[in-house]
Order: structure tokens, then C-alpha cells, then sequence
């Protein structure tokens, strides 16, 4: 019964929840019981809140049995990645700076996923900060892929997407800045979306680069991502970049997925050199079943997206090199205060020092040098004038096709270690998905296979214009439906059992 | 540099021309802060509130917070630029001020830089001898405000040799406008008085738009003034320094003035001047130098990533210019007429910076006469004597309340005098301490006749000289009895009853 609890959908949990076939709390301690058993592997999670979720659970029931009216998702439980903040429970972002601090406050996506019934089951893991494609870069150490744990489970949201693929939780929410949610999607075979920047409220999600960053769902099928999705999204006055307008419900695009006549633009540069075989092959299988389907599938060529790394490389830095000057010990998190004492500044410069991690490090560096006088117009100025060259690219490509589609990284999860000494070629993990992150339009990953070569998962990104999210969701909801058919099953059927591994249980609080 | 090595004034100007520049930054009094919904301890609401009570996560920059602008700030700032004859951009974009400091909570500050609210503007401006000045706007812009901090041990009360420093973030993002002018040309001699008349006039336009307490000694309005000297006759302009700190209309006059002497003497001799910030002494009257000021000094502004343009529709500038009060220089106008002061009496409340003051207490009820004989006489008196801003001593609706209690009779000017002071010490309005101390005129007869038939019993010569018609001998009675009421009575009531009571049948 517990096993088959954790595998199953959140929208089919949702539903057997409202049916009163299994309570919140079963359905939560059977989540809690599968961290126990194998996030001493993954190591998905950097806190466990297993009391303060029993508790949750126990509420939703308590309405439930009140004969409340409850949304689809009430009573599942969620994994929250911890660029979020979450009232009372710790939030790091990956960081030993902010170890030990918990929030006053939760962040809106979380008020509402509390809101709509969701059981929070703790923090997830993550490169610090959310830079990073592969949670190396975690100050809590690496997450480890489900489909094989010498691997690594993509990043900066490694850990929303391990938990989910390894049955520690139907949902997870994630954020994305480069690719940090469709990147670990891809890796891990699960589905992870970027809706269109100012869908979801970044209210109190830790910020990198507040013009990229989004919030998003991270989940095994479209449908759950779309309930999630729907869950999350919708205006914030607390976040000025948040869209006004409301949005049509995701889950119905879903349930209603129709490629017929759908044109679908095939980016060239996105397609060739540089992309492993077998995520190329698994990719146009995916197109030639959408083709069969009525869908029209077009080449488009979006010359731009060739400088998008280059220019994001500025942007991000030089926005979190001013985000992360927060973090100097004076209000909150970790002190450092160097042998006999010092002054406020020897304190800042010995805790962000002691607190930040090279990567962190190296940033800030890049963004402090990017925005300083004299360097401004070349650097951060030119990464601008990219970035409005490259939203005209998807201008001109929107103008021939519904929504655009290409794999969603280079290559399957690699090695621990392979790329942790060579930064550029971490950077160019994203090459696909930074595009949507600059131009503000959302995106999706789905699970398009195995690679033959490797036999790990491949993703398939598919992006529409901005406010189109729909679109994503009912291509997406397409895909899943004809390659499911094909596979007799979900992807994630064919990921290695992970209960036969001999496992330490995390602990309420352990990290 | 000592006062004695500062060259004479008259000498300076002899050589120099002076060029001035002043940076006035006015505290907007909203219900809630610039980017957070934190209450405004600009607002007098909330001022005086504990350290660290008026606070949200936006202003403690906790990771994760992001601010949203406060649209009543935003029309506060374009009444402002308006006021000051600016234009208002279209649209307008917030920056980021990168500087770590721990007054900073987020270590930038949210500041407008390239693209700001209101720009080229001027200000009408007119000195004590009635020269009438336009003072060049260059722009006016909005931003948060930083904590402040407190440093603890050391002599001087600054950051340098303090043991430890307290931060109070209560002050963290109230909303500032900063108001800076372009290159002040021609004030001459008069430049000092200049740069207090326009931040009086600022006050002025403050108050009426009714968009700050504008209290200078509450920080809601601070003057940076910059001074350059130029050899007369040189086209460049020199190298100018920055004077922060200047707290009082007065300090901002004798300020410019040091300047202008310091730089002079230091010209004179072939040195040459460093481009710094200084910092005024109210106590040695003199400026010391703070942190230099370089093109080392990188902000690094870059646009605000976290908020969207500040792009106010035609109608809402329009509504707004429509609803704009009078100018000052027309408002003074109309006000001297209205109280029918001659010129040399309003010039003389004009250039006290009282005029506000003046309005507001004939507005609660005092005449205008009235209000300017306390002001302009006791009130300066003491301030003067303190040093510091008549405005700051005592409230118009006390003042007027005062001067009320005068016109009733409840009070003499000598018994007024010693409420006012009780005001000032901050122990209630005039009338809670007429009650409190028992200074009220005695206005019982009965007292009085009981106190005069004493006098005269006690004076029988007095007495007969006064039924002899030698009225003029009432005096030493009239002084008897004030006495014997402790100056509590008024003398006219206690000479119309001593000639009543002489006059009387001797029983």
C-alpha cells in the first residue's frame, strides 16, 4: 500500500484523497517513510520537517472531514527547493552563509501551496544560490541521480527533481534562472516547467538574478506540473515584476491536448553540434510522433542564441554580485569575526570569505567587474543589448510557429567531478535553456526516452511566447500521452530500484 | 583649519567668486515607507517609535523580500518636482547604489540615478535685502532612506574609535526626495545667506504640498552644501568640497561661509583644494575633513532588476499641477497683505524662516500681531540663546493658545514668558501649565480688594495724597499689591481698584 502511494500521481493521489480511499497523513508518513529509506542515497533533501508535515496532513484531513471544499492537490505532499523561504523552517539556498537561519516569513509560492492543502515535507538540495547544473556546488554536498547515483541529478535544482524521481514526493516546486528546473527534469526523467517570467511570485525566493529567476513545478507527468502550476501562479502585489492579468487553467490544456495543425519550430542552432546522438535521436522520435499527430514541424533559426551564454554569464553576475551583498552577517545568518575581533568590515569580508563557496565566489567577482565604472557599457550594457537581440530571435520565430522545441540539454547526467574543474563547459549545460530565462518566455521539459548509448533520461524543452504557457502544457500533455504508449508506461517505471540500496534515515532537522 | 586662518570675508570675495551647489534631501511623510509596508517614521505618527519596531522584511533586507514602489511617495515626488518648476519624465527607472555599509541593509541602496522623476526645474528665492534669486534645479529624485547608527565609546560619536555601533533600521527606506541644484552662479557675498533662504524656501514648498514635517532638526530636510571658489576673472570652476552634517538653517549659512573662507585662505597661499566631503561642527563653528571623494568611489549602478518603471499617466501630472499651492514668493506676497504688516515687519518674519510658523499659528486663532511679537521676540529670544531653530522650540498651536490666554486677560506678557518657557521644557500646552503652576492672572476682586485695603491701611500717607488728587502715588500701592499677589495680577485692574477703594467714604 505504501508503495504504491508513492507512485503514484499527485493528481491521482489528489484524487483518491477526495474520494476518502487514504487520508493526507498515510499518504504524507508514506512519503516521509521513502526519504527515510532512501534520501541517505539521493540526498535530495537538506531538512526533513516529518512532524510539521504529519501535522499539516492532519489538518487538511481534519477539513476534509469538516466537509470543506478542498482543491485537487489537498493533502499531497510537496517538496519545497530551499531558494525558497519557508516560515519556521530553515532556508539556506545551498549556503553555509545562511546556515541556521530560519525565515519570519514564507514566500508566496509556498503561502500558497499551504493554502491550497499541500503538505510540505522539507527543503530540497541545491547548488548554492542556484548557480550551478549539477548541486555540486551545494555546501551541503551533492544530490545524487536516481537513475544512477554516481551521477549527478543536473542543477541548481538537483534536489526538487531527485526527490520527485525517486518517489520521496509526487511534487516539488523549483526555481529557474538558466535551466535549474528544465536541466534536472532532463537528467532525471522527470518534467520540470519555467512559466513565463512574472507568472509565479518571487516573493521570497533567495534571488539570483531577479530579472531571470522564476518559480516552477517540478513533477513526474504535464498533468501534475499544470495543477501545480495553477496552484502557484497569479498576480502578487508584493512582487512588482508579477503579471496582473490572470491565466487560464493549465490542467485543462492538459486534459485537452490537441497537436493537430500545431506548428512547431525546430531551433537549427539548438540541433547539431554539440548535442550527444542519443539525445538528438530521442528528440526527433518525439518530433516525428507529434508529426503523426497533425503537428507541423518546421525548421526556424534563431541566430542570436549563440551569444545567450556570453550575455547571460554578465547579466546573472552582475545582478547577484548586488542580490548576495546582503549576506555580511549584520542582520542574519552566519558571523565570522576574525582572531581578536575586527571592525564591521573585517567582520563582512571574514563571513563572506568563510560563508560563500568558490563558485559563489566567483560570480560575484565576475558581476562586480562587469557593473564597475568604466567597464558598465562594455560589459553589462552589451550583455543587454544580446538579450533584446535575443527576444527579438523568439519575436521572429513566434511569428512562424506556435512553439518552439528543441532537447533540453546537451547530454545526459554526467559524472561527478567531470565538469566541476572546467566552468565553461559546466556553463554550456544550459546553452538550450538560458534563451527562455532572457527573453522572459516560458518552458518545458519532458521525458523523451532513454539515450541508447548510456541508457540515462533525455528531455525533450518545448517554449512559447510569454503568457502562453498553455501551449507547453497542451504539447507537452501530447508528448507524454504518445511516447507513454509507445514505452507501455511512464519513463520513470524503468529507473533502477532504489530500496535495494543499504541506506542511512535523514533525520527531522539533519542537513 | 582654526578659525583665525580663515581669510576675512570681504578679502575672499575681493579674490574670489563663489559657486555654490546644495544637495537637499526632504523625508516624504507617508502612512508606509518607500518600498516596504513598514510605517514611516517620517510620518509624526510614528516618530519616536523604539529602534527597530518600524520594520518589515523589505527594510531588514532579509533574503528573499523584494520592494514594491509606494505610489503615494511617487505623487508626493511629482507634486515636489512640479512645485519646483520641473519637468516630469514620462518614465522614470529606479537603480541600484551599490555600497556596503551597516546602516545598508541590503548593502544598495534603491536610488534613481540616470533616469530621474522631475528635472530642470528653478526656485524662486528672496533674501533679507529683497534681492530675488532663481535658483537653477538640475533634478530631483526619489530614494530609500538608510538606518542609522549609533556608535557607542570613543570622544567624537563617529565610526572612528567607537567600541561597537548600534543599528536602528527604523529608518531603513523612508521615503527621500533629493533635490539638487545646478551650479549656483552670481550670489556673491550673498551666496551664504542664499543657501539658507533656498532651503527655507524648500521647507516652505514642503509644508504647503503638506508632503513632509520638514523639521530640520528631525532630519525630515538635510542640506549638503558644495562649494568651489574660482579666481575672479577664470573661467573654470574650482575644485568644491562637500559639506554634510549641517542641521540648522543657521549652520547651513555659517557653514557655506567657513567654506568660502577656508578655501580662500588655502587659494591665496598657492595651495590647492582636495575634492572631499567635509563635515560641519556646530560647536567649533568649523568643517573637518570625511571621506574623500574620487572617481574611486564605484556605485556600480545598474537598473533595479526587482521593479518596473515609474511611468505616471498625463492625466495624474496633470491633476496633480492642478492641485499645487502657491508658490512661496507669491504666497509671502498675499500673506503680507493679508496681515497688513508693513515692509520691514514681514521682512523681518521672512528672514527668521518663521513665516510658516506665523501662518500656522494665526491659523489656530492668534492675530497676526500677535504672532509675530512671539516669534520674532521671546521665541527667537530663547532660541537664539540655545542655538538651535525657533521652529524646533515650541508649536504654533501653543504659541497661538498663548497669545490667546494674553488677549483674555488670564495672563500678563511677564506671567506669558514664563509659560512659554514651560512649553519649550516640554511640560504641556500653555494652558496645562498655567493650571499646573498657578500662573494665572488673579482676576477675584475680592482678593485684590482685600490685598489694596491692606496696602493703603499700611500706607496712610499714600492714601491721603491720592484722595489730594496726586494720583501719580497710586504707584506704591499698585507695586504692594503686585507683590503681595506674587505678580500674579494685572496691574491696570489693580490701578482702576486702588482709585476706586481711595476714593471710597472712609468707613
Amino acid at each position: 500500500m505504501s508503495d504504491d502511494l508513492i507512485r503514484l500521481s499527485a493528481a491521482d493521489l489528489g484524487a483518491k484523497l477526495a474520494a476518502g480511499e487514504v487520508s493526507s497523513v498515510e499518504a504524507t508518513r508514506a512519503h516521509l517513510d521513502r526519504i527515510a529509506a532512501v534520501d541517505g542515497a539521493v540526498h535530495a533533501f537538506l531538512h526533513v520537517a516529518g512532524e510539521h508535515a504529519l501535522e499539516t496532513a492532519a489538518a487538511v484531513d481534519a477539513k476534509r472531514a469538516a466537509g470543506d471544499e478542498l482543491g485537487p492537490l489537498a493533502g499531497v505532499p510537496i517538496a519545497v527547493k530551499d531558494v525558497l523561504v519557508t516560515k519556521g523552517m530553515p532556508s539556506t539556498s545551498g549556503s553555509r552563509i545562511l546556515e541556521g537561519w530560519i525565515p519570519p516569513y514564507d514566500a508566496t509560492p509556498v503561502t500558497k501551496i499551504r493554502e491550497a492543502g499541500l503538505v510540505p515535507l522539507g527543503k530540497t538540495n541545491m547548488d548554492e544560490f542556484a548557480m550551478g547544473s549539477s548541486t555540486e556546488h551545494s555546501a551541503y554536498g551533492p544530490t545524487h541521480n536516481p537513475w544512477d547515483l554516481e551521477r549527478i541529478p543536473g542543477g541548481s535544482g538537483g534536489g526538487s527533481a531527485a526527490s520527485v524521481a525517486a518517489f520521496e514526493a509526487p511534487l516539488a516546486l523549483g526555481s529557474d534562472t538558466g535551466g535549474s528546473i528544465r536541466q534536472p527534469a532532463h537528467v532525471t526523467g522527470t518534467v520540470g516547467v519555467k512559466p513565463t517570467y512574472g507568472a509565479v511570485s518571487r516573493y521570497g525566493s533567495i534571488a539570483l538574478a531577479s530579472s531571470l529567476d522564476q518559480i516552477g513545478p517540478v513533477t513526474r507527468t504535464v498533468l501534475d506540473a499544470a495543477l501545480l502550476h495553477d496552484v502557484i501562479a497569479g498576480h502578487d502585489p508584493l512582487d512588482s515584476t508579477s503579471i496582473p492579468e490572470t491565466w487560464p487553467s493549465m490542467a485543462e490544456a492538459v486534459r485537452r491536448s490537441d497537436v493537430s495543425g500545431l506548428r512547431i519550430g525546430v531551433i537549427k542552432e539548438l540541433d547539431g553540434e554539440g548535442f550527444q546522438a542519443g539525445v538528438r535521436q530521442r528528440f526527433h522520435e518525439s518530433l516525428d510522433l507529434l508529426a503523426k499527430q497533425g503537428a507541423e514541424i518546421v525548421e526556424v533559426s534563431a541566430p542570436h542564441f549563440e551569444y545567450s551564454i556570453a550575455a547571460y554569464y554578465l547579466i546573472l553576475p552582475a545582478e547577484a554580485s548586488s542580490n548576495l551583498a546582503k549576506f555580511d552577517s549584520v542582520r542574519f545568518g552566519l558571523r565570522v569575526t576574525p582572531d581578536g575581533g575586527g571592525t564591521v568590515e573585517q567582520v563582512m569580508a571574514a563571513t563572506r570569505e568563510a560563508g560563500f563557496g568558490p563558485e559563489v565566489k566567483r560570480r560575484i567577482i565576475l558581476g562586480t567587474y562587469a557593473l564597475s565604472a568604466g567597464y558598465y557599457d562594455a560589459y553589462y550594457g552589451s550583455a543587454q543589448k544580446v538579450r533584446t537581440l535575443v527576444q527579438r530571435d523568439f519575436d521572429a520565430a513566434f511569428e512562424q510557429v506556435d512553439v518552439l522545441a528543441s532537447p533540453t540539454a546537451p547530454t545526459t547526467a554526467f559524472r561527478f567531478g567531470e565538469k566541476l574543474a572546467d566552468p565553461l563547459s559546466m556553463y554550456l549545460n544550459d546553452i538550450a535553456t538560458i534563451p527562455a530565462n532572457l527573453a522572459g518566455v516560458p518552458g518545458i521539459s519532458v521525458p523523451a526516452g532513454l539515450a541508447p548509448e548510456d541508457g540515462l533520461p533525455v528531455g525533450i524543452q518545448f517554449l512559447a511566447p510569454a503568457r502562453q504557457d498553455a501551449r507547453l502544457y497542451n504539447v507537452g500533455g501530447a508528448l507524454e500521452q504518445l511516447l507513454e504508449a509507445e514505452w507501455g508506461g511512464p519513463l520513470l517505471g524503468s529507473a533502477p530500484d532504489l530500496s535495494t540500496h543499504e541506506l542511512t534515515a535523514t533525520e527531522e532537522g539533519a542537513l | 583649519m582654526a578659525r583665525a586662518e580663515l581669510m576675512d570675508y570681504d578679502k575672499a570675495l575681493e579674490l574670489f567668486e563663489p559657486v555654490i551647489g546644495l544637495e537637499v534631501h526632504v523625508e516624504l511623510n507617508t502612512t508606509t515607507k518607500m518600498f516596504s509596508p513598514a510605517p514611516n517614521p517620517a510620518n509624526s505618527a510614528y516618530h519616536g517609535a523604539e529602534p527597530n519596531t518600524l520594520v518589515s522584511p523589505v527594510c531588514l533586507g532579509l533574503p528573499g523580500s523584494l520592494p514594491v514602489v509606494n505610489g503615494d511617495a511617487v505623487r508626493s515626488s511629482i507634486s515636489l518636482g512640479l512645485a519646483l518648476g520641473c519637468s516630469i519624465a514620462p518614465s522614470s527607472r529606479f537603480a541600484r547604489k551599490n555600497y556596503f555599509y551597516p546602516d545598508l541593509a541590503k548593502n544598495y541602496q534603491i536610488s534613481q540615478y540616470d533616469e530621474p522623476i522631475a528635472f530642470e526645474g528653478s526656485v524662486e528665492v528672496e533674501l533679507a535685502n529683497g534681492r530675488v534669486f532663481d535658483v537653477p534645479i538640475e533634478r530631483a529624485h526619489m530614494e530609500e532612506d538608510a538606518g542609522k547608527l549609533t556608535h557607542v565609546g570613543g570622544s567624537t560619536g563617529r565610526i572612528q574609535g567607537a567600541e561597537y555601533s548600534l543599528v536602528d533600521y527604523n529608518r531603513a527606506g523612508v521615503p527621500l526626495v533629493e533635490i539638487v541644484t545646478k551650479p549656483i552662479f552670481g550670489a556673491e557675498a550673498d551666496a551664504p545667506e542664499l543657501a539658507k533662504a533656498y532651503v527655507s524656501t524648500i521647507r516652505d514648498i514642503a509644508l504647503s504640498l503638506g508632503i513632509s514635517e520638514a523639521r530640520m532638526e528631525r532630519g525630515n530636510l538635510r542640506c549638503d552644501a558644495n562649494v568651489s571658489l574660482r579666481p575672479r576673472g577664470a573661467e573654470q570652476l574650482g575644485i568644491r568640497t562637500e559639506t554634510k552634517n549641517v542641521n540648522s538653517f543657521r549652520s547651513i549659512e555659517r557653514a557655506v561661509r567657513y567654506e568660502i573662507q577656508r578655501q580662500a585662505a588655502i587659494l591665496a597661499k598657492g595651495g590647492s583644494i582636495t575634492q572631499e566631503t567635509r563635515h560641519w561642527h556646530e560647536d567649533t563653528g568649523t568643517t573637518s575633513p570625511g571621506r574623500p571623494k574620487s572617481d574611486a568611489d564605484d556605485y556600480r549602478y545598474f537598473p533595479e532588476p526587482d521593479l518596473l518603471p515609474v511611468v505616471p499617466s498625463a492625466e495624474l501630472i496633470d491633476k496633480l499641477r492642478a492641485a499645487l499651492p502657491e508658490a512661496p514668493a507669491a504666497h509671502r506676497r498675499r500673506l503680507k497683505a493679508q496681515w497688513g504688516f508693513t515692509d520691514l515687519e514681514f521682512q523681518d518674519v521672512a528672514n527668521s524662516g518663521l513665516l510658516v510658523e506665523l501662518e500656522e499659528t494665526v491659523k489656530a486663532g492668534a492675530t497676526p500681531a500677535a504672532a509675530r511679537k512671539w516669534w520674532t521676540g521671546e521665541i527667537a529670544r530663547l532660541a537664539n540663546a540655545a542655538g538651535v531653530d525657533a521652529a524646533s522650540l515650541v508649536a504654533p498651536v501653543h504659541v497661538a493658545e498663548l497669545a490667546q490666554l494674553v488677549d483674555s486677560g488670564s495672563l500678563t506678557d511677564r506671567l506669558a514668558r514664563q509659560v512659554l518657557e514651560g512649553v519649550v521644557a516640554g511640560e504641556g500646552s500653555p494652558q496645562q501649565i498655567v493650571d499646573i503652576r498657578g500662573l494665572a492672572v488673579v482676576s477675584d476682586d475680592g482678593a485684590l480688594i482685600a490685598a489694596i485695603d491692606e496696602a493703603l491701611a499700611s500706607q496712610p500717607d499714600v492714601l491721603a495724597k491720592i484722595r489730594d488728587g496726586k494720583v501719580q502715588a497710586a504707584g506704591a500701592v499698585i507695586g504692594a499689591v503686585m507683590k503681595a499677589m506674587h505678580g500674579k495680577a494685572d496691574a491696570a485692574r489693580v490701578r482702576e481698584l486702588v482709585l476706586e477703594r481711595a476714593s471710597a467714604p472712609v468707613e
